[in-house]
Parts: C-alpha cells; sequence; structure tokens
C-alpha cells in the first residue's frame, strides 16, 4: 500500500528510534512510505502562540505537496498531525493561504499513523506478521493531546478514550491496562521552559499508570516519550518516589513482535532501557 | 509565580472585550462561567488566574491583566478547555491570541522563559525550513539560563548526544527561500 508520509523534525533527532521503527513496521508489513518531497517544519506550538496565519501557512506549503501526490498522508507525530490538519480544515473550507496556489483539492485523506495502522492495516495483517506475541507484557497505552483533541480538528470519534493503540498491543499480544489519563497532557515545552510545572503533570501520569499495574508505557508521540523518558530522575527527586518506567512507541513494541532485528538498536537509544524488563519478561 | 492584579472597581470596557473577541474570532460574551474548562485544565495548579476567571476578565475588559497574567503562558495548549466548552468557545485558542498579543506588544511577564523559547523555536524554523533542535536547545538555554544555564543542561545534551539522538549538522531543505517569504508575509 502506497502512502504519503510527512515525519516531521524530531524524527530526524530526539525521536530517531521513532523514525527507525516507523520505517522498519512499515517494511514488514509492505506499507510503501512516500516522503513529502522537501517538507518544512510544521511550525508546532511556537507557530500558533506567535501569529495565526503563520501558524496555517507552514502546514499547508507541505499539503500542496500532498495534494499533488494525492496519496493517503501518514504522520506520526501528533503535534505534526493536528498542525496539518488545522491548515487542511481551513483550505477544505476554502480560505486563502498566504503562499497556497488555489485549487486544493483534498483528494486524500490524513491520518495519525496509529489510527492508520489499525483502521486501514488492521487485526489481521498485523496477527500475520507477530513471531514472538508480547505475553505478560503489562502496558497501558498513552496518546497524549494532540491525536484526538480537539475533535472539530481530529475528527476523533472519543476524545478521551482512543482506542486504535490498545487494539494494536493487544493484537501483539501484550497485557494492556484500562486507565483515565490516556489523553492527558504531558507538559509539552513546559519541560523546558518551566520544568518543575511539566515534572509534576508527567509525576502524576507515572503514578496512574502503576496504579493500573502497567510496567510500561506505549506512545504515539515524539513529545510525550521524550518527555516521560528523558527526565525520571529529576521527577523522582521533586516528587520524593523512584520512578523507572519504560516509555516505549508503540512501533517499537511492534517490531518487537515481529522480530524486527534492529529493535536493539532502538531501545539503546532510551533514557530508561526498556531491555531489562522485555529481558525478564522473556521478550528480548 | 505573580498574582494577576484586580483592580478594586471595576469599569466594564465593553470595546477591549470585542477587540479580543475580533482577534480570536471567538464568542467570549457566551461564557456563563460553567467551569468545565478550569475543572478540565491540567496546569491550574501553577496559573494565578484560572480559565474560566480568565474569560470573565475578557468579558469585563480587563485585557492588560489578562496579558500580565501567568495563566496564558501556563497553559500548555493540550485543547482540553475547547473540546469540552458547552458554549463552544475556543479557550485554547483565546490563550493563543493572547500569548501573541502579548509578544507583539512586548509586555513584561514573569514567565519569560515561554516567549524566548518560542522564538529560538521559530528563528531556527525560519533559517533551515526545518527546526535543528540541538541549535533551537542551546539558543533557547543561553538566552534563558546564561552560560550557567548551559551548564546546567550539558550533561542532558552530552546523554543525548550518546545516544545518537542530536542531529550535528542542520537539514536545510530545498525550499528555504519559501519558508522565508512566508515569514516574511505573515509578518503583521
Amino acid at each position: 500500500m502506497e502512502v504519503s508520509y510527512y515525519p516531521g523534525c524530531s524524527l530526524e533527532g530526539v525521536a530517531r528510534e521513532y523514525g527507525e521503527s516507523v520505517a522498519a513496521v512499515s517494511r514488514i508489513l509492505g506499507i510503501d512510505l512516500k516522503e513529502l518531497d522537501d517538507w518544512t517544519c510544521c511550525g508546532a506550538a511556537s507557530a500558533h502562540a506567535t501569529n495565526d496565519t503563520l501558524a496555517l501557512a507552514l502546514p499547508a506549503r507541505n499539503l500542496e505537496t500532498a495534494d499533488k501526490m494525492g496519496l493517503d498522508l501518514v504522520v506520526p507525530c501528533a503535534a505534526c498531525y493536528s498542525r496539518l490538519k488545522h491548515a487542511d480544515k481551513a483550505l477544505r473550507s476554502g480560505a486563502q493561504i498566504e503562499g497556497v496556489a488555489d485549487g486544493y483539492k483534498g483528494d486524500f485523506s490524513i491520518k495519525h499513523f496509529v489510527d492508520f495502522i489499525w483502521e486501514k492495516i488492521g487485526e489481521k495483517a498485523i496477527l500475520e506478521k507477530v513471531k514472538k506475541p508480547l505475553k505478560g507484557l503489562k502496558a497501558v497505552c498513552y496518546y497524549g493531546c494532540l491525536i484526538t483533541r480537539p475533535p472539530k480538528i481530529t475528527d476523533a470519534a472519543d476524545t478521551d478514550n482512543p482506542e486504535a493503540m490498545d487494539n494494536i498491543l493487544q493484537v501483539l499480544g501484550a497485557e494492556v491496562k484500562n486507565w483515565s489519563y490516556k489523553t492527558d497532557c504531558c507538559g509539552a515545552e513546559h519541560v523546558l521552559t518551566m520544568p518543575e510545572v511539566a515534572w509534576r503533570m508527567i509525576g502524576k501520569l507515572f503514578d496512574m499508570a502503576e496504579e493500573a499495574g502497567a510496567e510500561a508505557i506505549a506512545v504515539a508521540c515524539p513529545m510525550c516519550q521524550s518527555n516521560l523518558d528523558t527526565h525520571q530522575r529529576e521527577i523522582s527527586a521533586q516528587a520524593g518516589k523512584n520512578y523507572n518506567v519504560p516509555v516505549i512507541y508503540f512501533t517499537e513494541l511492534m517490531g518487537l513482535a515481529f522480530g524486527a532485528p534492529e529493535a536493539n538498536k532502538w531501545f539503546a537509544r532510551h533514557f530508561v532501557d526498556p531491555r531489562p524488563l522485555l529481558r525478564e519478561k522473556g521478550l528480548f | 509565580m505573580t498574582v494577576a492584579k484586580v483592580p478594586e472597581k471595576i469599569v466594564p470596557k465593553p470595546s477591549l472585550r470585542k477587540k479580543i473577541e475580533d482577534l480570536s474570532r471567538q464568542k467570549i460574551s457566551a461564557c456563563f462561567q460553567c467551569e468545565k474548562c478550569t475543572n478540565g485544565c491540567p496546569v491550574t495548579f501553577a496559573m494565578d488566574v484560572v480559565p474560566h476567571r480568565l474569560m470573565r476578565f475578557l468579558q469585563l475588559g480587563l485585557l492588560d491583566e489578562a496579558l500580565h497574567s501567568d495563566t496564558i503562558w501556563v497553559c500548555a495548549s493540550c485543547e482540553t478547555c475547547s473540546t469540552r466548552c458547552p458554549n463552544d468557545i475556543d479557550i485554547a485558542h483565546v490563550m493563543d491570541t493572547l500569548r501573541q498579543l502579548a509578544q507583539r506588544e512586548g509586555i513584561k511577564t514573569t514567565q519569560k522563559n515561554a516567549p524566548i523559547f518560542h522564538s529560538a523555536f521559530l528563528s531556527s524554523l525560519r533559517r533551515h525550513g526545518r527546526v535543528h533542535e540541538p541549535e533551537m536547545a542551546v539558543v533557547y538555554t543561553l538566552k534563558s539560563g546564561g552560560l550557567s544555564g548551559l551548564r546546567k543542561q550539558a550533561d542532558t545534551g552530552l546523554a543525548m548526544f550518546k545516544r545518537g539522538k542530536i542531529k550535528l549538522l542542520p537539514s536545510r531543505v530545498k525550499s528555504r527561500r519559501q519558508v522565508k517569504n512566508i515569514f516574511k508575509s505573515t509578518k503583521r
């Protein structure tokens, strides 16, 4: 299956293992990712906090490329997904956007990669590739804010209880725990601008994941992963606890269950190394 | 944290309410103070004016007080308030409008890190067409915390480097000029 692909800036850096595992999983499932030629940054939160027209024009120029390709567009980053959907809604409503020529056809859909995998690839195709079921791995799925909110932009059916990632992990054989914090906020860029505030938000997520009986947190957003994974020592010190929770991209877990040889390289990039837990479960 | 000053005697200023309603394209006067935004907000613990009160400020035209609040920077843009508002006010977007106005008018804020971050992010994007994370992080850290701030972050930077998470050279896209033009033509 051919799709167009917008990786976003962090998949070249902080979230390298996300980009690598998206590529590996796609290869195994027969998804042909056609990267948007010469794609540019979506502007993220900094553009919409600074200038409304800039915040639409930056993602829109990528949509112009996607429109010419006419293939469904998949996006692994929640923030990029949100900004591209904002611009897409505006273009579809006939808005004039700086730098974008008239004649947007919009003959394609935009999906976050987790929704794409569940809705377009589905249970049967995933199950066919599972070589090593993730038996005994207790995890919660954490979606963060922008995959589902606001629904007028994301078209999410349920903003508080998305299920795509839960379903995928279940098919992989993991023991998926239910919890009420699937779409709570990780603090976003506050981890740099007001770290104590972000750390308190993240600590709450760890407490709730633990209460749900999870030993790992599965994610589908580079910012969520980085925020939860990088600062567990500082968050522990602030909260007077001892957090040591692996935070793993759902695509890494898919790759692991599919027997992708690169999984070791991905896990080595984490701050909290998931390999001891995976070894303990006999999964690695 | 600063606590936003509320004047003892409030004289409503409809023109200022109208100004922020026009800029945000949101009908703030529709807010009936149900407090759903505040109750769902994950960052109220760090705010000086909780979201439903900020809406009340704006209804009364207390725009200057709103622009000086910590709240507009503490808001993490999680969009929970906008999703839940029964009057369909995009509160998160109103927060954006206030941040935009505060940046344009050079409002002095105690939360000075947030605007520094946005400017570091956008200048890296403008320069390369994509954000070069290490450059953005160094510029932000230097401008917000000086050399001692940079020293404090050095360990995290080194740990990231060891994990292969730092891309040394920026990706310089071919359409850099178009991106620069977008910045130029959308500047207000």
